[in-house]
């Protein structure tokens, strides 16, 4: 017991003597609560020269965290133990942090670059008048196919995808928005439909694809369609570009009956101790010059429209990732649905997963 | 007196410990089941429980619980008394037991690499003349590897009855004229039958409830209750049904235990 006891002891201690080491450290090299901004975002999702570069235009130490899921990220925020003060989320979860009032408004004085942002991209049902949320990154969904694979032929639309020779060729991803809104596109219904009577339609649709599908899987996708594993993907266009930088026989096309549309955005959450920081990021990031740079080192869309004169005009003219205005019309922006809806489109997705050849 | 009170005090780690993380959590489960996804008091999610999609939904899990259990049993009931007659049968049971300790997750992915279309199966397959043949996402490889991963804690229980088999009493067997087949079906089997409960226990449970494997090998071809509970809680936020469906694993696990336990208490 006795022992026991000056064990706990002499952990305690140490434990009290690292954390005061740690300050120490921190203060030393500048890192100060007044002075730093500690970002969270998506793994792989900026370049890191323009870190270096910001912190050395400001004088402010940049702390950079990861995540890899939305929810992963809001939990984080919620909880408050570390004091982000830009975060990236995505649309759908934008308004949910908005409605949890997790997030602080933002000042528009204070971002004179917003007016770089394409004007389709401000705006939008997730954060009307962009009080919360400035957009970083912005994509489809759509179809990624090899075409040497599937010898020559050429995919351009959803009804394409039921043809019966691609038995056993469709690799779909495990997310009911996106396949259940595949289904209602292919149909030319809206991804947001709520319409009992439409949903069940798509996933009488959906059921019928079942003998095309090889498989319903997450993250691997990238993998299995890299190595040829299958010869169809559905993907988000980000995945589609890395894929086939990988791969030159991938082709990466945005179905004509009309797909998702997505975003994501910078905000600033309540969790933040240094929002004039946050402030000069934002603005950072928007500046012309660096967005292309981003750009260029993520490969994902730029929604900033001057950056695009610094871009490599094969990239920037490219209608796979850079569609035209008259293609993004067709497009739409999941819209919060509510939880009652998204358990109804979780309900119907996981009986079209049971639904067997 | 002073024992009974030092006694009494070993005893509160262990007491916190099953209130804080058995007892809670199951409570919570069954207080969560009561909800509807918008938050009210209702029965809603045990009415849902009943509708044909997840009744098939249970057979089905149930369905490829019972096959990965027998499978198991088949092949650990031989290997395990095959060890028992090896000469250093601690080494070998320790060879069997070290990929059990690798992660779940590895595991999984190199299976998708042995088994996918351009992997070592399909070359071998191709090599003997048979051809390449879809082998990842089939119930197939699902089976397979859920039998790779549960057969070390099969053998295990197994070869612990086994290896505490009085021999004398095959010799005894041998010596009253039985035959091979039977000293096994009558002495030895009957002997080792707490093994074989114990380790179909160990296996059946949580096969039911297997649920990362249905995604990486079975690609979502086969759903489990495992499964729909992991969408509701991290996709739909629908923390009621989830804790509906896990309320229903729980009783059927009790069951489980109740009909394969030792009932012969006190021998």
């Amino acid at each position: 017991m006795k022992k026991l006891v000056q064990l706990l002891l002499v952990i305690t201690i140490v434990s009290a003597l690292l954390l005061y080491a740690i300050s120490r450290l921190n203060s030393s090299q500048g890192f100060t609560s007044s002075n730093t901004l500690t970002i969270y975002n998506w793994g792989d999702y900026i370049d890191t020269d323009l870190i270096d570069r910001f912190e050395e235009e400001t004088g402010i130490k940049v702390i950079y965290e990861t995540f890899d899921s939305n929810e992963a990220m809001m939990t984080k925020i919620e909880q408050g133990g570390t004091t982000y003060d830009i975060a990236i989320p995505s649309e759908y979860m934008i308004d949910k942090m908005r409605q949890e009032d997790l997030l602080v408004p933002l000042d528009h004085s204070k971002l004179p670059n917003l007016k770089h942002i394409d004007g389709r991209f401000i705006d939008l049902p997730f954060d009307p008048g962009n009080k919360y949320s400035v957009p970083y990154f912005w994509g489809t969904v759509g179809i990624v196919y090899n075409s040497k694979m599937l010898g020559g032929k050429k995919i351009t639309s959803w009804a394409d995808l039921w043809d019966k020779d691609l038995r056993n060729e469709i690799l779909l991803t495990d997310g009911a928005r996106e396949v259940m809104g595949m289904g209602l596109n292919s149909l030319n219904y809206s991804l947001n439909d709520t319409d009992e009577a439409h949903l069940q339609e798509a996933k009488s649709k959906l059921d019928a694809l079942t003998p095309n599908i090889k498989a319903i899987v997450g993250d691997e996708s990238r993998m299995l369609l890299e190595s040829q594993e299958a010869s169809i993907g559905l993907v988000w266009s980000g995945v589609a570009s890395e894929i086939m930088a990988e791969n030159e026989d991938l082709e990466y096309v945005v179905p004509k009956e009309g797909s998702n549309l997505w975003f994501d955005n910078m905000v600033i959450p309540r969790t933040t101790k240094n929002v004039d920081a946050a402030h000069q990021f934002i603005n950072f990031m928007l500046d012309p010059e660096v967005a292309a740079q981003n750009a260029e080192y993520v490969s994902y869309s730029t929604p900033n429209k001057t950056a695009l004169k610094y871009m490599p005009k094969e990239v920037v003219r490219d209608e796979r990732f850079y569609p035209s205005p008259e293609l993004t019309e067709k497009l739409e922006v999941y819209e919060n649905l509510g939880k009652k809806n998204l358990a109804r489109y979780n309900e119907l997705f996981l009986e079209f997963k049971m639904h067997r050849k | 007196m002073r024992n009974n009170l030092s006694k009494n005090i070993f005893f509160i780690p262990y007491v916190l410990w099953i209130a804080l993380f058995v007892i809670a959590p199951i409570l919570l489960i069954l207080y969560y089941s009561f909800f509807d996804i918008e938050g009210n008091l209702s029965l809603v999610n045990y009415q849902k429980f009943f509708t044909p999609v997840y009744l098939k939904m249970t057979l089905s899990s149930f369905w490829y619980a019972f096959l990965i259990t027998g499978i198991s049993l088949l092949v650990a009931y031989p290997t395990a008394f095959l060890l028992t007659k090896t000469k250093h049968k601690q080494l070998w049971l320790l060879l069997i037991i070290v990929p059990s300790w690798i992660n779940l997750l590895l595991k999984a992915y190199a299976f998708i690499g042995i088994f996918g279309t351009y992997g070592v199966a399909n070359g071998f397959l191709e090599v003997i003349g048979i051809g390449s043949q879809q082998i990842l996402f089939t119930d197939f490889s699902f089976i397979f590897v859920s039998v790779y991963i549960f057969i070390p804690f099969m053998i295990l229980p197994i070869f612990n009855a086994l290896d505490k088999l009085n021999p004398t009493l095959m010799d005894a067997a041998n010596d009253l004229g039985a035959s091979r087949w039977m000293t096994f079906r009558r002495v030895i089997f009957p002997l080792t039958i707490d093994g074989v409960k114990t380790g179909c226990q160990v296996v059946f449970i949580p096969a039911l409830s297997l649920f990362m494997l249905t995604r990486l090998i079975a690609g979502n071809r086969v759903i489990t209750l495992g499964t729909a509970i992991e969408q509701h809680f991290l996709v739909t936020q629908d923390w009621g049904m989830g804790s509906t469906i896990a309320v229903f694993l729980i009783i059927i696990m009790f069951l489980i235990m109740f009909v394969t336990g030792n009932r012969k208490q006190g021998v």
